[in-house]
């Protein structure tokens, strides 16, 4: 169906397209008029009248499609009396005998009855569907074509016509971070009508579990999250203390020192650092770096753990190095050479020039940068997945294990659980702490990177 | 006669492969302003910008000939650029104010060379460079303002006094009033005038009216090729070369 459907489409693209040009020249022939517009233009109408109801269509059969012959099908299912039944496993039982005739042997008749019935739904479906399509694009067509007149200013219409697809497009992801906000939300009011609010935010017990039967003695969970934000929060104050300094200074070579070639080379080979997947980041940090932290640890008598903030913070530390340093090197780059000649101008040398001149220019652009790096430090997953272990440890040793929210949003959602659980619901109430405070971090970022850019500009 | 304070002879100038300046030799005196005048893309920048070894930046210029400063040349690997961009201050076209308070600004040269050793000598520099540059009166009540904040033909004059700051003796400035109204303009040529008694002045600007009015010699340039030099009231009413007498007379450029 999918196939057949684009290349139905494709043949009313290509045709409507033909058909418009073509009769936009034939009608101004006729007039003896030039058209308004250039015959590209009409054709272009009749082409996205001939399109995009289509695809209305199109999209609204795929999604609504498999929904409403289901309830037709159990509408018309003959329960047999006295069977308790289960919509989802009957309606799954249903459609593995319509798909595959070899799964009726042993079901009951009425199983069966209703597989034919979904089959035979789905092939009248998909008929209508074909036809619809097909009557659409002519309708479409048919309604372009009364306006393909010379004195018709196709170009406005079609310049109209780009603005609201460009509407569409950026609306999209709008309303998705709307509807992902509003999730966190509603999910974490779940949790907090369960867990205190008070007790989330300043609590230092994490111990997320809760009885699973009624009157089991297990613990009581609790559900301090202090030592989620410690560990997290360790864990960045270590990444930034290893990229911080690396990122700036190498955007000041880049900037400053390297010659050109050098620059060209340079820059999209520590940016490939930025597309490494951080989960590659996280063995090597597990792997490698971690057994290298522990040893080093024990070589000053200090008892490390085997997973710990030190190994995690140091690889995401390098993972946001090329954030640091690309960002900084823009900003550096963008301080007007007039500084720059006026420092040199009055004999300071290249050292005191970067750094009385340049870089108190460029702080702002850096500390935004800085402040873009925390927030995905703190939104990485991974790293701290795999390298920093899970214990909630409220502790400032960056030689123990730590945990960070993201992992805790992890942990709560593999497994099997059920999402009344406020264990599981924790995850969308942590969630929503990340996302408020990297939020926070990104706007005050953009907003000093802008407040920078009005001072040049 | 006065001696000469800046001696080129037979530079030449490069951006990579095209030749931008064409053997120019040059005689400059001592405390006079020299203006140099010619149409856009001449090489009269260019020029100026060789005195303080400014073409350095540009990765692709290559310079070439003889430039004695004092007697010392300039046109060498081993010159020693930072204390011979402190003798020769520069004022750009454009007002290029640091980012930092009217004090910082002018405080900044004196701060690094050294120049200074208490806070009262550096204000007393800072103070005394802004009322040679004829700025102090406007702004001596808000100092710690950022220099960015001033007008135009102020931010140029606080370039003057940054650039006087470190007590240099040549002053090189690139059409320093191109991007200012004709009343800035008209303080700033004062502020010449005034400078000429304690400063070696070299200004490039496109102005002819304004070379006419400030400089005491004047010298033409054209495709890269210094035409005709001389007494500015010379070149002005009866120039030697035919050039010369079509760009003042407006015929081109």
């Amino acid at each position: 169906m999918f196939f057949w459907s684009l290349v139905l489409i494709a043949v009313g693209i290509f045709s409507s397209f033909i058909y418009g040009r073509s009769r936009i020249k034939l009608n101004s022939k006729k007039q003896g008029t030039k058209s308004k517009s250039l015959p590209n233009y009409y054709a272009q109408y009749v082409l996205i009248w001939c399109l995009f109801p289509a695809l209305i269509v199109y999209f609204s059969w795929a999604i609504f499609q498999e929904q409403i012959i289901q309830n037709i099908v159990i509408s018309k299912f003959e329960f047999i009396e006295g069977a308790v039944y289960n919509e989802g496993l009957l309606l799954a039982e249903i459609r593995n005998v319509a798909n595959n005739p070899s799964f009726a042997d042993g079901k009951s008749i009425e199983i069966i009855n209703a597989a034919s019935h979904y089959s035979s739904l789905r092939q009248i479906s998909q008929i209508s569907f074909y036809t619809s399509i097909i009557i659409i694009m002519l309708l479409g067509a048919l309604y372009a074509s009364q306006k393909l007149k010379p004195e018709f200013h196709a170009q406005h219409t079609i310049e109209r016509y780009i603005q609201y697809i460009l509407i569409f497009c950026s609306s999209v992801a709008i309303f998705t971070t709307i509807g992902i906000v509003f999730s966190l939300i509603f999910e974490s009011l779940r949790f907090f009508a369960e867990v205190s609010i008070f007790e989330f935010l300043f609590s230092t017990e994490w111990y997320p579990f809760i009885p699973i039967r009624e009157g089991q003695t297990a613990a009581e969970g609790s559900f301090g999250a202090v030592p989620i934000f410690a560990g997290t929060f360790l864990v960045m104050v270590v990444a930034m203390c290893v990229a911080a300094p690396l990122g700036l200074l190498t955007a000041i070579y880049l900037a400053e020192y390297a010659s050109k070639r050098v620059r060209k080379t340079v820059k999209p080979l520590l940016e490939i650092l930025a597309g490494i997947p951080t989960i590659v980041y996280g063995f090597f940090a597990f792997v490698s770096v971690a057994p290298f932290v522990k040893a080093f640890g024990q070589s000053f008598g200090i008892d490390a753990s085997p997973t710990s903030a030190l190994a995690a913070g140091m690889v995401m530390g390098v993972m946001i190095i090329p954030f640091i340093s690309s960002l900084s090197d823009d900003v550096i780059n963008s301080v007007p050479q007039s500084l720059r000649e006026a420092s040199l101008g009055i004999g300071a040398n290249k050292a005191e020039t970067i750094k009385k001149v340049i870089l108190p220019a460029a702080l702002p652009g850096i500390v935004g940068a800085f402040l873009l790096a925390i927030s995905r430090a703190i939104g990485e997953t991974m790293i701290v997945v795999v390298a920093a272990g899970t214990a909630p440890n409220l502790t400032g040793n960056p030689f123990e294990n730590v945990t960070t929210v993201t992992v805790q949003i992890v942990v709560a959602l593999i497994g099997d659980q059920e999402f009344d659980n406020p264990r599981t619901l924790s995850a969308f109430a942590l969630g929503l702490v990340l996302f408020v405070i990297t939020l926070f971090l990104n706007i005050i970022a953009l907003q000093i990177v802008k407040r920078y850019r009005e001072r040049y500009e | 006669m006065s001696n000469s304070k800046i001696l080129a002879n037979g530079v030449d100038v490069y951006y990579g492969s095209k030749q931008a300046l064409f053997g120019i030799s040059m005689d400059i005196k001592e405390k006079e302003v020299t203006a140099l005048i010619g149409p856009s893309g001449c090489g009269k920048s260019t020029f100026l910008r060789c005195i303080n070894r400014m073409n350095d930046l540009i990765d692709i210029c290559k310079v070439s000939g003889s430039i004695k400063v004092d007697n010392e040349e300039i046109i060498s690997e081993k010159t020693d650029v930072v204390s011979l961009r402190s003798k020769i201050g520069m004022v750009f076209q454009k007002p290029n104010p640091f980012p930092k308070s009217i004090f910082d600004n002018v405080a900044y040269g004196p701060t690094i060379h050294g120049l200074v050793d208490s806070k009262n000598d550096l204000e007393e520099i800072v103070h005394s460079s802004l009322k040679k540059a004829g700025l102090f009166d406007e702004v001596k009540d808000r100092l710690n303002e950022p220099g960015t904040s001033l007008s135009g033909g102020q931010q140029q004059r606080l370039c003057i006094a940054r650039a006087i700051a470190v007590n240099p003796e040549i002053i090189l400035m690139d059409e320093p009033c191109s991007a200012l109204d004709p009343i800035a303009t008209a303080i700033i040529e004062e502020l010449i005038d005034e400078l000429r008694l304690n400063y070696t002045i070299i200004i490039v600007t496109h102005s002819m009216q304004q070379a006419a009015r400030v400089s005491q010699k004047t010298c033409f340039f054209h495709l890269g090729e210094l035409i005709e030099t001389g007494e500015t009231n010379k070149i002005f009413t009866n120039p030697d070369n035919t050039k010369t007498q079509d760009y003042i007379t407006g015929r081109f450029g």
